[in-house]
């Protein structure tokens, strides 16, 4: 499997000007709507302490909780299966929608049956899949995973789709009205709604006492899946568990105002057992994350519950766009939580952050992203899994840094260069820092020049 | 060994040390007027609550506000619509409704949610299939917020149960707001005391 270069991808990204720039205004849009929800919250951090503790507490009592659900569940009239990695889970699925007779899927967004890479697998035996979430469905047709995991076509604008949807689904090619484009998608959907032999969902929690799980959307796609074919089936990742129904106020009260900034999402449906004369099956995966629970930095990061507030604050993230990341889970947590499925191939990732915190502090279960990134680094640079490029300008800042008389010498000299040298030099490729942007003119002297005028020398 | 006691065992092995579970506080926080907090919130959500005018019926109310609909459904005996949902065999045949009718069993002011079941939609479908959905629901039964909303034995008993909160929407083209995803393009709340509550003929009188 070929090393994912972060850097090189996003410089792609930003060529396209129109695009990059809306991305980032778009995603900062999303950061502060969300920002005016908290603020309007007095309780939010304890909110945000009650969550990263149930969510831990859960966590530490995981395989417990786990057999509760499956019992309630099973109890209930759901099937419950188990599926140790993204293969199995796969096959599950397939192996269900046999037994059923069932060619036609209409299916909700769910980050794990990306990661599980299912569309093809399927596809390859004869079943149509049918995205239903209006993003999804955009990079379905166009044939491209979601670049962010709640607003998957963040990154196209009104004049992609209407490209996209022209070439598949047979709308006007020169009309970028948004609101044609998400009608034509609604009727074009629709028919599948009431013809496929089977919905999917993926689910946001699952509650142990009471064997259901909940499914957070807007688009009112995933009840129509859910709630017309005779069959349903929910993948849902062994860490969304959560002990009782009133640990749902915590969580449902802030994933929607952390991911879009709105209260609630339009749609929240709980799912406790099958219609009668109707069947519900809940593949339960692991795929990777048992194992993750046993990593000591690196576990919290199962505490996430993919509201995507991390990546709309991510300056590195909104400036690169989610492509980049070569991965399901792109943004900050893309970045802690993709190592831990191959380390060479996501090596890079760890360096896309600025470590500016920004993640950690909007994250609400109190994930320490910006830490773990740097804990990747560290493992990274362990394994020398550095660039060359890296780890030759980091064994010179070691020694510059190291020495005092070298350091002031080389800010002298970089102030008095950014200000004489010609533009080629500063901007040249090897310099990532005069790539996108301008260098900041460099002040009249340094700290320490100022210092020994106006201190009097050194203590 | 099978993947559930695969997975099981190595879970045990990778439980990090236990942490202790927290209480969930009761987050008392007394509205001076919840059905007004719950309609703010709804209009934020893109919802809308309607009064009917004194003297006027439910159906004869339901039809002004939807004079092209064709077919109204109606979930609840307190609407008659022009199709009953007993009648209604399989969810697909509910494909060419134009308005559904519910009841709802609560309200919640925080968000501007109603909550429903299987019990009221009667057939599931019913709030999804719709182009437009009309809740009726007892301004009496609104919650402060979530955290009292799932206090509700509704969620172990229902076998799905959905808060709804205004229309079906997306913003994925753009971050543009299209209201009438591909679920209900309204939803309209009516005010209506529940006959089964307390007061209900004077409630009734005064809907």
């Amino acid at each position: 499997m070929s090393r994912v270069d972060h850097a090189e991808a996003s410089s792609k990204f930003i060529e396209a000007k129109d695009h990059a720039d809306f991305h980032d205004k778009r995603l900062w849009d999303l950061r502060k709507k969300r920002d005016s929800e908290s603020e309007a919250m007095p309780e939010w951090e304890q909110l945000r302490s009650l969550a990263s503790a149930i969510k831990e507490h859960t966590l530490t009592h995981l395989a417990d909780y786990l057999e509760e659900f499956e019992k309630n569940a099973t109890a209930n009239g759901m099937v419950v299966h188990w599926a140790r990695d993204a293969g199995e889970h796969n096959q599950i699925v397939h192996g269900i929608l046999e037994q059923h007779g069932a060619t036609t899927l209409v299916k909700s967004k769910s980050m794990l049956t990306d990661e599980c890479e299912m569309r093809p697998f399927l596809e390859n035996r004869g079943i149509e899949i049918v995205e239903t979430d209006l993003g999804e469905r955009i990079q379905q047709l166009d044939d491209e995973p979601p670049s962010h995991i709640v607003v998957p076509a963040v990154h196209k604008l009104r004049g992609d789709v209407a490209e996209v949807f022209s070439r598949t689904i047979g709308t006007d090619a020169g009309n970028t009205d948004v609101h044609y484009l998400a009608e034509s998608q609604r009727r074009h959907t629709r028919p599948y709604y009431l013809k496929a032999q089977a919905g999917m969902t993926g689910a946001n929690f699952a509650i142990a006492e009471t064997g259901s799980f909940v499914v957070c959307t807007n688009e009112g796609n995933a009840d129509l899946g859910a709630n017309l074919p005779p069959l349903h089936i929910a993948s849902i990742g062994i860490e969304k568990l959560l002990p009782k129904v009133e640990h749902l106020g915590v969580f449902v009260r802030m994933l929607s105002r952390s991911a879009l900034g709105s209260p609630i999402t339009q749609i929240t449906s709980h799912f406790r057992a099958p219609r009668p004369g109707t069947e519900m099956h809940v593949v339960l995966v692991d795929n990777g994350r048992s194992e993750r629970l046993g990593m000591e930095d690196f576990w919290y990061s199962l505490k996430c519950i993919r509201c995507g507030a991390c990546m709309n604050t991510c300056p590195v993230y909104r400036r690169s766009g989610g492509l980049s990341y070569g991965s399901t889970y792109s943004g900050p947590i893309g970045v802690i939580i993709d190592p831990t499925f191959n380390l060479r191939k996501y090596s890079s990732l760890p360096f896309a952050s600025t470590l500016n915190g920004s993640c950690t502090s909007v994250c609400p279960v109190k994930i320490n992203i910006h830490e773990q990134i740097y804990k990747w680094r560290e493992i990274i640079a362990k394994r020398h899994q550095l660039p060359m490029v890296k780890k030759e300008a980091m064994r010179v800042a070691g020694k510059v840094l190291a020495s005092p008389k070298l350091y002031r010498a080389a800010v002298e000299a970089a102030a008095a260069g950014l200000d004489h040298l010609p533009r080629f030099v500063v901007y040249n490729p090897f310099n990532a820092w005069g790539r996108q942007r301008e260098v900041p003119s460099a002040p009249a002297s340094t700290f320490r020049q100022w210092y020994v005028r106006n201190r009097g020398g050194e203590r | 060994m099978n993947s559930r006691a695969q997975i099981l065992a190595r879970v045990r092995r990778n439980q990090p040390a236990w942490r202790a579970l927290p209480e969930i506080p009761s987050f008392e926080c007394p509205l001076a007027d919840p059905w007004s907090a719950f309609t703010s919130a709804l209009a934020r959500m893109g919802g809308t609550v309607a009064v009917p005018p004194e003297g006027v019926a439910l159906d004869a109310f339901i039809g002004t506000r939807f004079p092209q609909a064709r077919v109204i459904c109606s979930a609840t005996p307190e609407v008659a619509g022009t199709r009953a949902i007993s009648t209604v065999r399989h969810p697909a045949e509910l494909d060419d409704v134009d308005v559904g009718v519910v009841r709802a069993v609560f309200g919640v002011a925080e968000t501007g949610s109603v909550w429903l079941s299987e019990r009221e939609f009667g057939v599931n479908a019913l709030g999804f299939l719709s182009q437009h959905l009309v809740v009726l629901l007892d301004p009496r039964t609104v919650v402060p917020d979530l955290h009292h909303a799932y206090r509700h034995p509704g969620f172990r008993e229902a076998r799905y149960a959905v808060f709804m909160t205004g229309p079906s929407a997306t913003a994925d083209i753009e971050g543009v707001l299209v209201r009438g995803a591909q679920g209900i393009r309204t939803l309209t709340v009516i005010p209506v005391a529940a006959a089964d509550a307390g007061s209900a003929t004077e409630a009734r009188r005064s809907s």
